[in-house]
């Protein structure tokens, strides 16, 4: 129900490494789910509004008001690593 | 690749552009989170929880940007969406610490607008919607980025043309007009080099008379309109020459290396993201009332073009002159109190624009901080207009008004610049030059215009300047017939 | 053996009258956490920031101030930010964070003068019905330690079982309020979807997640809901309406209620015994003089693929921050894209990563419309059959779990197994419905004595109604005993 490199391709959407025999075992298990999940077909949902959220509310708003910020050194504190002021990270290969 | 230069002969391709502008919204807080908008401060001094992307926090739509959003929209005289909301769009950046940006998808804030150029031609506006700016990742050449976090989460409205754009040119013009706009509607201080305006160009080529586009190539990272021009003529021309020599173009992201004038891959098709998009379950959906519609809209000035043709009409303002004065906003309005004095228009617009200009370039200042108020430059533009001062000393005046709210009047007594204009009071002066300048008299009756020039000169030495020349010269041709 | 704790209430009179001190309150639950160490509870305890702020307690209760629940000892699941102390969700991407922020329902409480004496053990991101899923150890049930607390809020229950504490905040979003709350003999109230602020709960299924107590008393979740509930700026999908007094009137019993029992809820599969704790409870409400009749929810089945579809859809995009990259956990490697990938495989755990996988695939190309789309809409027709059950009757009462609390490793091999005993709790968190488990009796099953709890549920905002249904069974039931680990006397 859903192929082995299906599961590849979605793991690297997901930045997650899958060895050959994860991705099969996954592909295994992620199809009896999947297949299950397709009950959801046999209903009749045409006119069937989906829940866009959870309480029907609507219309939430912030005045633009400033407010407090991090010192420096609380927005660093959990960083793997910082440099400068910057989190610092593996070179970026691309300029976006 | 070198600028590739097409050869002479060939079909002839015409040039398809559509440009998407992403413009920073001048709120005082971050699109979904209290953090202040600000530029320009130490890296990741701007933070809060929800910024850094920390677990637990949650997005608060701003309130401000919907107005800004709606303001942009009723300026492109766009549709404004009556049900509008918010959707994830899923991706991974070291300056997109949610692993997601809020965007808006299928239903944005606005739709189906159109900008006008100068010779009529409407560009269509596809959408502007909303969303969060993202961090930066900067990159010293080592091995290592740097992320700043303090731009991440500020709001941004996106700007989609339909690719009606044919020549770069043209796109360039678009882009003129649409900051010209936004800075009218005073939604943004769109400054390309702070970063608060940026722009991707699409461009593809077409046989002409074809309906179906070619493949496009997408231009990003451009950080002046200038640059957008040559970076889009060189596209056009490598298009063309991808074409010709019967390749197929490549669907790819460049870059616009400003060095070496060319563009280079970035990353092609292949390496795309999926982005997943899916209605943000954080976010309610917004109604936007016909009432904050029209609430709005009262908040809208006269659009640029439409103040431009307006003063066109005034006597004397030439398109170019009009074109002056819109560029900013402030300008326009400071030009019309003062033009409410002094009755004269052109005038007006060269004191403006030939001589304040240039003393606030001097002192570094804008048209609001200049100091001197409208209608008291409008009265020195009318002191001038009748005689009452001459245009050199009117500069005097005019530099010892600046800074100040006085009186021009009575700068003119103060500085002794004021001017003689009365026939009487020069006729005995002006006949003394004439005796005084036999030989300039035979010319001037030989016909030789400039020499009543020397006279005039001879009677504003002897009343130190203080001389209408203007009433010099008629009093010069009643006397000498 | 440990003393019960008296009601909350009562508790925090007697700190703001100082009869006792906060100090001493706290420190009580503090040893009694050390003596069950053995449990797997707590991730986290800190004595000396718990201790200064019953300190702190103390000091406000003699200046006078209002601390509706001064001195009450609290744990709270480890997924809701405390500032300052350390928040892992079970995981061990976030084995070293620590939030600079509370969460509203806890700043609340701590406002209120209750005191967190430590951070409860869970499946890791709330994914998971029986707290195997941690990647710090599981919780061991008080009632038989070689039994599952149920998930994922199983410290949490264990701790209010165990009689650690008298208070727990766990998170519920498919029934991991009331599912370890049935497997322990404790109370657990799911709120309304927007009743209480999510700020500082990390999210899993965000249009499902709510915060909700696990107590020993239905009193004492009612004057939890109290404290905790209500709106929030930081939260745009908390309701901003006035949350009523829910203690007000809990003994206001249950004649004239009408009550539904849900068929599709006692179906094949329910243990017999489960079954028998429905039906007791039934009885002593119709003897309360409460209507009780059979009610259909006919979309019930469709509930667990519509549920895992969107819990997965939403959570691997919200699980999406964790990267290594700004906090948490980063793995060694030279170069960017590596390090995505290697501290995400290596930080997250196999049924997390499952998950991730799961709801990444449905929400890609192509896929959005069969699988997000269509479960949002199944959804509508989950609530329309919550909506027009409620036209006849006024709550809903039907087991928590198909059976009691299940051996340690029996549900760990078939992850669609696991999926499917949550039917009975999932279709709550898509409706937005209330949800209260409040224990029943002790059974006897698998040689072991185990509680069975009962579900009751009702229209949105119907707390009231709930807690007072829920506080009539508990007087009308009489005192159940202890657990033999610790517990109540």
């Amino acid at each position: 129900m859903i192929e082995p490199e299906t599961v590849l391709k979605v793991a690297r959407l997901a930045r997650l490494e899958l060895s050959e025999e994860e991705s099969a075992r996954l592909a295994v298990e992620l199809g009896r789910i999947l297949s299950h999940v397709d009950r959801l077909e046999e209903l009749d949902v045409t006119d069937v509004p989906p829940v866009m959220h959870g309480t029907g509310g609507s219309d939430v708003y912030r005045e633009d008001a400033a407010g407090p910020t991090l010192s420096v050194r609380d927005a660093l504190a959990n960083a793997p690593d910082a440099a400068d002021g910057c989190f610092r990270v593996p070179k970026v290969i691309d300029d976006a | 690749m070198t600028d590739p230069q097409p050869p002479a002969s060939g079909i002839e391709y015409e040039p398809v552009i559509g440009i998407e502008v992403h413009v920073q919204l001048r709120t005082h807080s971050k699109m979904f989170t209290p953090a202040p908008n600000t530029y320009g401060e130490g890296p990741n001094t701007k933070t809060d929880p929800y910024t850094l992307g920390l677990p637990g926090t949650l997005p608060v739509a701003n309130k401000e940007a919907f107005t800004l959003a709606i303001r942009v929209g009723l300026g492109l005289d766009a549709e404004i969406a009556s049900y509008t909301k918010f959707d994830r769009k899923n991706y991974f950046y070291p300056d997109l610490p949610k692993g997601y940006q809020i965007s808006q998808m299928d239903l944005p804030v606005t739709s189906n607008g159109k900008l006008p150029l100068a010779n009529g031609k409407v560009i269509r506006i596809n959408r502007a919607h909303l969303e969060e700016d993202a961090g930066k990742a900067m990159h010293t050449g080592g091995d290592a980025s740097f992320v700043d976090l303090n731009r991440a989460g500020i709001p941004l409205l996106e700007i989609v043309s339909e690719a009606d754009m044919r020549s770069a040119p043209e796109a360039v013009e678009y882009l003129e007009r649409l900051k010209l706009l936004l800075r009218y509607l005073d939604v943004s201080d769109c400054d390309m080099e702070k970063g608060s305006l940026r722009c991707d160009v699409n461009v593809s080529i077409r046989p002409k008379g074809m309906e179906a586009f070619g493949t496009r190539t997408e231009i990003k990272n451009l950080n002046s309109f200038k640059a957008a021009e040559k970076a889009i003529g060189f596209e056009i021309r490598r298009h063309t020459s991808v074409l010709q020599a019967g390749d197929e173009v490549v669907q790819a992201t460049m870059l616009w290396d400003e060095d070496k004038e060319q563009t280079r891959v970035m990353r092609t098709k292949e390496e795309s993201a999926d982005y997943r998009y899916f209605p943000d379950p954080d976010l309610p959906p917004h109604h936007i009332s016909d009432s904050w519609v029209e609430e709005v809209r009262a908040t809208i000035p006269e659009l640029p073009w439409i103040r431009a043709a307006r003063l066109r009409s005034l006597d004397g303002i030439t398109e170019y002159d009009a074109g002056v004065l819109i560029q900013d906003r402030a300008v326009a309005d400071f030009f019309e109190q003062a033009l409410a004095v002094s009755g004269d228009a052109k005038a007006t617009c060269n004191w403006i624009t030939s001589e304040l200009f240039g003393v606030m370039k001097e002192r570094g200042h804008d048209i609001t901080s200049c100091g001197i108020p409208p209608a008291r430059l409008g009265e020195l533009v009318r002191l001038v207009k009748d005689g009452i001062v001459g245009s050199g000393g009117g500069k005097k005046v005019l530099h010892a008004m600046y800074g100040t709210d006085k009186d021009p009047a009575a700068l003119v007594d103060e500085l002794g610049v004021g001017q003689i204009s009365d026939e009487g009071a020069l006729e005995a002066i002006v006949r003394q030059a004439l005796e005084a300048n036999p030989d300039t008299v035979s010319d001037i009756k030989a016909g030789k215009k400039k020499a009543a020039g020397a006279i005039v000169g001879w009677v504003m030495k002897e009343t130190k300047g203080s001389a209408n020349p203007g009433t010099v010269n008629k009093l010069i041709r009643q006397l000498l017939g | 053996m440990t003393a019960p704790w008296p009601q909350i209430d009562a508790l925090a009179a007697s700190v703001r009258n100082r009869e006792r001190s906060a100090e001493e309150t706290v420190r009580t639950a503090l040893e009694r956490s050390s003596a069950h160490e053995d449990l797997g509870i707590f991730l986290h305890v800190d004595e000396a920031r718990a201790l200064d702020a019953a300190r702190a307690v103390d000091r406000r209760a003699l200046e006078g101030h209002d601390l509706p629940l001064a001195g009450v000892p609290i744990a709270v699941k480890d997924n809701l930010c405390t500032r300052e102390v350390p928040t892992t969700c079970g995981s061990r991407i976030l084995e070293n964070f620590i939030p600079p922020y509370d969460a509203t329902a806890i700043a609340r409480l701590q406002d209120a003068g209750a005191v967190v004496v430590g951070k409860t053990n869970l499946d890791e991101f709330a994914m998971g019905s029986s707290n195997e899923n941690s990647a710090f150890g599981s919780v061991k049930n008080p009632w038989d330690t070689t039994r599952a607390p149920g998930g994922s809020s199983g410290g949490s229950a264990a701790a209010v079982a165990a009689g650690i504490v008298p208070v727990a905040l766990g998170s519920d979003t498919g029934g991991s309020i009331r599912q370890p709350a049935a497997f322990c003999g404790t109370v657990g109230l799911k709120p309304t979807y927007g009743r209480v602020s999510r700020y500082g709960l990390v999210a899993f299924g965000s249009s499902l997640d709510q915060i909700g107590p696990l107590t020993n008393r239905v009193g004492d979740a009612a004057r939890v809901l109290t404290i905790i509930a209500g709106g929030d700026p930081r939260d745009a999908t908390c309701s901003n309406d006035p949350v009523p007094d829910v203690t007000e009137a809990l003994e206001g019993g249950v004649e004239g209620l009408r009550i539904g029992l849900p068929k599709e809820y006692l179906g094949e599969g329910i243990e017999p015994s489960v079954r028998e704790a429905v039906s007791d409870a039934a009885e002593r409400l119709a003897a309360g003089g409460a209507q009780v009749r059979e009610v259909s929810l006919p979309h019930t089945s469709y509930a667990i693929p519509a549920y895992y579809v969107v819990a997965t859809c939403e959570a691997s995009s919200n699980l999406a921050r964790f990267d290594g990259i700004h906090y948490g956990r980063r793995a060694v490697a030279s170069d960017l894209a590596t390090t995505y990938e290697r501290s995400r495989t290596e930080g997250l755990g196999a049924e997390v990563r499952r998950r991730i996988l799961l709801g990444t695939f449905a929400l890609s190309a192509g896929h959005y419309d069969a699988y997000y789309d269509r479960a949002m809409r199944v959804r509508t027709l989950i609530r329309r059959d919550f909506e027009l059950a409620f036209e006849s009757v006024d709550a809903l009462i039907s087991p928590a779990g198909p059976t009691p609390a299940f051996r340690l490793g029996e549900k760990t091999q078939d992850p669609l197994e696991m999926y499917l005993a949550d039917i009975l709790t999932v279709a709550a968190n898509l409706a937005g419905v209330p949800g209260l488990v409040v224990p029943e009796k002790l059974v006897e099953f698998e040689g072991a004595a185990l509680p069975v709890g009962v579900q009751l549920m009702g229209p949105m905002w119907s707390e009231a109604t709930l807690l007072r249904i829920g506080h009539y069974l508990e007087r009308t039931r009489g005192d159940l005993p202890a657990p033999p680990i610790g517990g109540r006397s």
